[in-house]
């Protein structure tokens, strides 16, 4: 046993010198052959990356039932979270080894298929579309005191205002669909659902399905992104109020040319004719119409203004002296101004917005025709990262008294405890042409849940 | 007839004065959403294509305003270059949809996802949640500030741009095979010059310095931000001040387009220095290029740390 030992180290005493003679070049030599491991495994990875995504965009331009391309990688997604929608084979580590995508996919999906819902394979879920819904809660206070003749309806103490179901994709490599269900508290509404066409010839796009119009600008406003809780008196008197011109129909826009720099824009679009109370069709024939241009200048890089001229025309709802339905037209016209201040080094923390719009109605009616006029300004100044403040005049006639004028005045203050939800206060003092006034505080709770797409600018 | 002919040369003139594109379509229009994306592009495209960035080096690449003077430029793109992974979901799909131009839809031939060329981090495993803040559910999307993802980056935008003009195939390739060369010397400089300082600590206020950390070395061991996008609190802000001093970390650095308040009051609780790093090409006049960002940072941190 001794001698073994002994044997042993000598051995080892004969061994280590003849090493460590040698350890400049095997190091390198093991340096060298790291760095082209590493390289082949980057390599590696880079091509399992690519045949993911190509994977990836096969099944995004298949379509979705029973495709064979989809039908074929329900082990790819088997282990994603449903909500990441066309990206979860992305979000797999990327793992550096040379085994072929398909092998590392068996393996990430060890803990077994995900059971069928609803007979759909679990990779037809890799195309939903991008869902969110977006909840908007309003407590209200005070005396509305409105007067039987007013448009303005007073608002309830505590209500969930709106539900918005937001379910966004792109279709084909042609068009995209946009659908917004809003459920507010008497129903649900289909506020917006449309297919926009993206690659039309000369520059062209065009939305078929049921939106909101392009009336100026609060009209295309969702609830959510209103910077008040309510939306201003002449919306309320000449525009349909909350649900605006929001209609079945079709939009074409196009970009225009214009010396340089600024941005012009046209939008047509033919509506059913049915808007609330402004629009109100009586047969085939009476489509509403509305025509949008807007120019558009960067003023600074941090500053910039907003121009917008509406028309919009269809039937109205005035009836004959007998009560028969008349042929009677409705026109509006539309001016509107939007001046943003927004510094880039500090974008986040600073911002301006001023805007006013100011509306023209013609309402054909017996015994006479009704001319009201209505316009809001407002300004809102973010102060902080999570601050804004902000304050509103309103001046309208109502469409059906052009007689009649009511005026108010509001103030807001918002909190954004992140991007994705936020508080805020408004003090609204109305003052209605009978003379009456209304001192109101609304307090809304916005709050969204998935991925809901950014809005036009 | 002279009439006539002068007609027609009036309006063949009229019409190259209203498209004047034409004359000098043999030009790749290249939109990027970033700046580092137009410096790469710009490094293999050369003189065969134009390049303009959307967003300035100086702004939150997060919160970019979707600007209608946005449109003008990518409705004339034959290229958009997208950094991807979500960096850009708050203002870039409005902008494609408006545009108008079918070459630069999502899928289209002119679409180009450069988070795909590129070696991801952070890229979370299991559910995300947004408790988590504003995580990118597909990985870190500042994944340019490692050089080696520039270099991927430039040589998928070198396939991309041959793809679309098969023509110059040859040259975008030279200008490829040149700035690798010119990346690869650089990088032998930059690895130099960060070596002293392996494995220091440093504090970022969003974390969009992983891969230059990883890169070079670097230890970020905490963030301003108490999570992604999520301004900071003053426990949060208390916890770090305590950590720096446990670890000793001596470096805050902040991106352009943060307050500098929190940085400055953690800086002097803790004497770290409070620097502000470019995560961007542009984020500084003198910086133009892809090289110049490293260069500038690298010294930021260097002449931080001696």
């Amino acid at each position: 046993m001794k001698r073994i030992i002994a044997f042993g180290i000598l051995t080892a005493g004969f061994c280590i010198p003849v090493w460590a003679q040698q350890t400049s070049s095997p190091d390198l030599v093991a340096q060298n052959a790291a760095l082209e491991q590493k390289v082949r495994d980057l390599e590696d990875r880079l091509i399992a990356l690519e045949g993911k995504v190509r994977t990836m965009q096969t099944a995004q331009a298949a379509p979705a039932p029973a495709s064979p391309a989809t039908e074929a990688q329900p082990a790819a997604v088997a282990n994603a979270p449903t909500e990441a929608a066309p990206q979860p084979q992305l979000q797999e580590p990327a793992v550096p080894s040379s085994t072929p995508p398909m092998q590392g996919q068996a393996v990430a999906s060890t803990g077994g298929p995900l059971p069928n819902y609803g007979g759909s394979s679990s990779a037809a879920k890799a195309l939903n579309p991008d869902i969110s819904v977006i909840g908007d809660f309003i407590g209200a206070a005070g005396n509305a005191n409105v007067p039987p003749l007013a448009t303005l309806q007073p608002a309830p103490s505590l209500q969930m205002h709106e539900s918005e179901i937001g379910l966004q994709a792109i279709i084909d490599p042609y068009a995209r669909g946009d659908f917004f269900m809003s459920f507010g508290e008497e129903g649900v509404n289909v506020e917006e659902g449309y297919i926009t066409f993206t690659a039309l010839p000369a520059g062209f796009v065009a939305k078929v399905g049921k939106m909101r119009s392009a009336f100026g600008k609060v009209n295309m406003m969702h609830n959510h992104v209103l910077p008040w809780v309510d939306r201003p008196l002449v919306t309320t008197n000449l525009v349909a109020g909350e649900d605006g011109i929001d209609d079945a129909g079709l939009s074409v826009e196009r970009i225009l040319p214009a010396p340089k720099g600024i941005f012009l824009e046209a939008t047509g679009q033919v509506f059913r004719g049915d808007s609330g109370d402004v629009f109100t069709q009586h047969g085939r024939s009476d489509v509403s119409t509305v025509e949008h241009l807007r120019g558009y200048k960067d003023i600074t890089e941090s500053t910039n203004l907003d121009l917008g001229f509406s028309y919009a025309r269809g039937h109205n709802d005035a009836t004959l002296l007998s009560g028969a339905p008349g042929d009677f037209v409705t026109q509006l016209y539309g001016a509107d101004a939007t001046l943003r201040w927004k510094p880039l080094r500090r974008s986040i923390y600073h911002s301006f917005v001023g805007r006013g719009e100011f509306i023209w109605s013609q309402r054909e009616e017996l015994p006479r025709e009704q001319r009201a006029f209505g316009f809001y300004t407002s300004g809102d100044y973010q102060f902080g990262r999570r601050w804004f403040g902000g304050a509103r005049f309103d001046y309208s006639d109502r469409s059906r008294y052009d007689n009649l004028t009511d005026k108010g005045v509001a103030a807001t203050l918002t909190y954004w405890p992140s991007e994705f939800s936020q508080i805020r206060g408004e003090y609204r003092f109305t003052h209605y042409a009978e003379n009456r006034d209304s001192h109101e505080v609304f307090m809304q709770l916005i709050f969204s849940l998935g991925a809901h797409g950014a809005h036009p600018f | 007839m002279n009439g006539t002919n002068r007609l027609f040369m009036s309006l063949i003139a009229i019409c190259g004065l209203l498209f004047p594109t034409f004359a000098a379509a043999k030009k790749l229009n290249v939109i990027t959403a970033t700046t580092d994306m137009a410096a790469l592009a710009q490094e293999v495209g050369g003189d065969r294509i134009s390049v303009d960035a959307i967003a300035k080096g100086y702004q939150d690449p997060h919160f970019v305003e979707a600007k209608p003077s946005f449109l003008l430029k990518l409705r004339q793109a034959d290229l958009l270059i997208v950094v991807g992974l979500q960096l850009e979901i708050g203002w870039l799909p409005p902008l494609i949809t408006q545009s108008g131009n079918p070459r630069v839809q999502v899928g289209a031939a002119g679409y180009l996802d450069a988070s795909q060329f590129a070696e991801i981090l952070e890229i979370p495993q299991g559910v995300v949640t947004r408790a988590m803040g504003d995580v990118h559910p597909l990985g870190n999307p500042h994944y340019w500030l490692d050089p080696d993802n520039g270099r991927r980056v430039a040589k998928g935008i070198a396939g991309k741009l041959a793809e679309l003009d098969p023509g110059d195939s040859s040259y975008f390739q030279e200008r490829f095979q040149d700035f690798d060369k010119r990346l690869t010397s650089a990088e032998q400089k930059w690895e130099a010059e960060m070596a002293p300082y392996r494995g220091r600590k440093v504090v970022t206020y969003h974390n969009s310095f992983t891969n230059f950390a990883t890169h070079f070395h670097l230890d970020v061991v905490g963030y301003v931000e108490p999570r992604p996008g999520i301004p900071p609190t003053p426990s949060h802000t208390l916890d770090l001040i305590g950590q720096m001093k446990r670890e000793n970390c001596k470096l805050v650095l902040v991106e352009p387009y943060f307050d500098l308040k929190t940085p400055n009051s953690i800086g002097s609780a803790t004497g770290a220095k409070v620097l502000v790093y470019l995560p961007s090409v542009g984020g500084e006049k003198q910086v133009t290029n892809y090289f110049q960002l490293f260069d500038y940072d690298i010294d930021l941190i260097k002449k931080a740390f001696q």
